[in-house]
């Protein structure tokens, strides 16, 4: 049995020395993760992707980790991937999610695994992918993405999900605002998290009404759901919502649908991936230096030099 | 293409609140480029164990000031070889007598930074076992 094989068959059986040590493999971009992930994928497809986000702070790992904690009540599993920011300057992390769940590292049933966004643009979309798949064969029922607080490429990680949950607090003042133009198109359902606090019920209202000016239909309206995450309070009813959103989903096509844009859009990210990979190796740094010399001098402009790069990688790919 | 990255376990087993030296290791760690998972307080070895095999550490980081090291360090080894895990590196720290510093590398314990110790030797420390 070789390395490839042995590791589609420890995953299948849910080992979890195994599915940890692939992990890393896709996290570290090795050539085998995409075998792996080549050979694994026919085991894909039977688990349920709910992705969590919102600003730092809100409660997103205390919700995730009530929210898990239900879900075993009702004999589930569950897999979880916790993303926290890594430094831009140094590539070092710390990686705190799981102290909002310690209860659940004991537990057979659920497997944890924090990530940092190594900084690369796309790859941690990539990774989280990829690291879902590995958690999906494994055979979990429901896998939870956690994601950083803000920014475009969290909302990609989110969009791998079949259901995306957005948490918000009472109190953001003017960040609910850019709540409104940036994560709020793509919740389909809505937490107003630290319910207890003051102004909890003016959020929620505020965030109603911004979901009414939107242009959903109004038997797809996202619900807003006060919640306590701290006791658990409220966590049933947005666990059962969030089910039913799949459920209905499931049943009008939008499930099938949803899942087939996702993977238009990794066909995509690969595609764009292996291109920079291609050019990297294509061409050299001192091939930019010879022409920047040239474009500084205004002998040569951006665009021409970026035509005759392209022509040569074209050549080189062919 | 492959680049690896180191991952460290910063964890403290048993019952003393005193979690200052393990951040200041955590985001020493942290800034030398690693990935660090802290765990928080009060982690029995069996959460421990079981957070660095889904992590899929190379390190683990142990700190305590209660003075049950004696009796917490040795079990993580133990947890780790009952799982498979033993390649996993242990180091500790915290308020350890220097008496009990070769029983507990008798027990696998890679090494022992005392108080006092500067970041820069835990670093160099890591480095020259991921670079062996």
């Amino acid at each position: 049995m070789n390395n490839i094989e042995k590791f589609t068959e420890e995953i299948k059986n849910c080992n979890r020395r195994y599915i940890a040590k692939a992990i890393t493999l896709i996290e570290n971009q090795d050539k085998e993760a995409t075998e792996l992930i080549n050979n694994l994928y026919q085991y894909c497809g039977n688990t349920k992707i709910i992705g969590i986000t919102g600003p730092p702070g809100a409660g997103k790992s205390t919700l995730v980790g009530e929210l898990v904690k239900h879900i075993r009540s009702l004999g589930k599993t569950c897999g979880l991937v916790l993303v926290d920011p890594s430094s831009p300057f140094t590539g070092g992390a710390i990686l705190g999610d799981r102290i909002r769940m310690p209860e659940l590292t004991n537990d057979d049933g659920v497997f944890i695994r924090s990530m940092g966004t190594r900084g690369s643009l796309g790859g941690l979309t990539k990774a989280t992918r990829d690291t879902v798949k590995i958690l999906d064969a494994s055979g979990y029922d429901y896998v939870i993405i956690e994601t950083v607080g803000i920014g475009q490429a969290e909302t990609d990680i989110v969009q791998t999900a079949d259901a995306v949950v957005v948490v918000s607090v009472p109190g953001l003042g003017d960040h609910i605002q850019t709540l409104k133009a940036g994560i709020m198109e793509i919740a389909d359902l809505f937490v107003v998290n630290k319910a207890d606090k003051d102004g909890a019920s003016k959020t929620v209202r505020e965030l109603k009404l911004m979901i009414e000016m939107s242009n959903y239909e109004v038997s797809e309206r996202p619900p807003v759901l006060p919640i306590v995450s701290l006791s658990g309070e409220g966590i049933p009813e947005l666990f059962s919502k969030i089910e039913d959103f799949i459920t209905r989903n499931i049943e009008n096509g939008n499930f099938e649908k949803r899942r087939k844009e996702q993977l238009m859009f990794e066909i995509q990210d690969i595609l764009q991936y292996k291109m920079q990979q291609f050019i990297k190796s294509n061409i050299k740094e001192s091939e930019y230096r010879d022409n920047v010399d040239k474009i500084y001098n205004h002998e040569s402009t951006p665009y021409l030099v970026s035509d005759k790069l392209l022509s040569i990688l074209l050549n080189k790919g062919e | 293409m492959s680049e690896r990255k180191i991952r460290i376990l910063v964890a403290k087993p048993g019952l003393d609140g005193h979690d200052r030296g393990a951040k200041v290791v955590a985001r020493a760690l942290r800034d030398a480029g690693m990935e660090v998972i802290y765990t928080g307080l009060r982690q029995t070895p069996e959460q421990i164990v079981r957070a660095a095999v889904q992590e899929d550490v190379q390190f683990i980081g142990l700190s305590c000031l209660s003075g049950a090291h004696n009796h917490l360090f040795p079990k993580v080894t133990q947890l780790l070889k009952e799982n498979d895990a033993e390649d996993i590196i242990v180091f500790g720290g915290g308020v350890i007598p220097s008496d009990d510093i070769p029983f507990l590398k008798d027990n696998g314990i890679k090494e022992i930074f005392g108080p006092g110790t500067s970041t820069d030797r835990i670093i160099t420390f890591i480095n020259s076992l991921c670079n062996e």
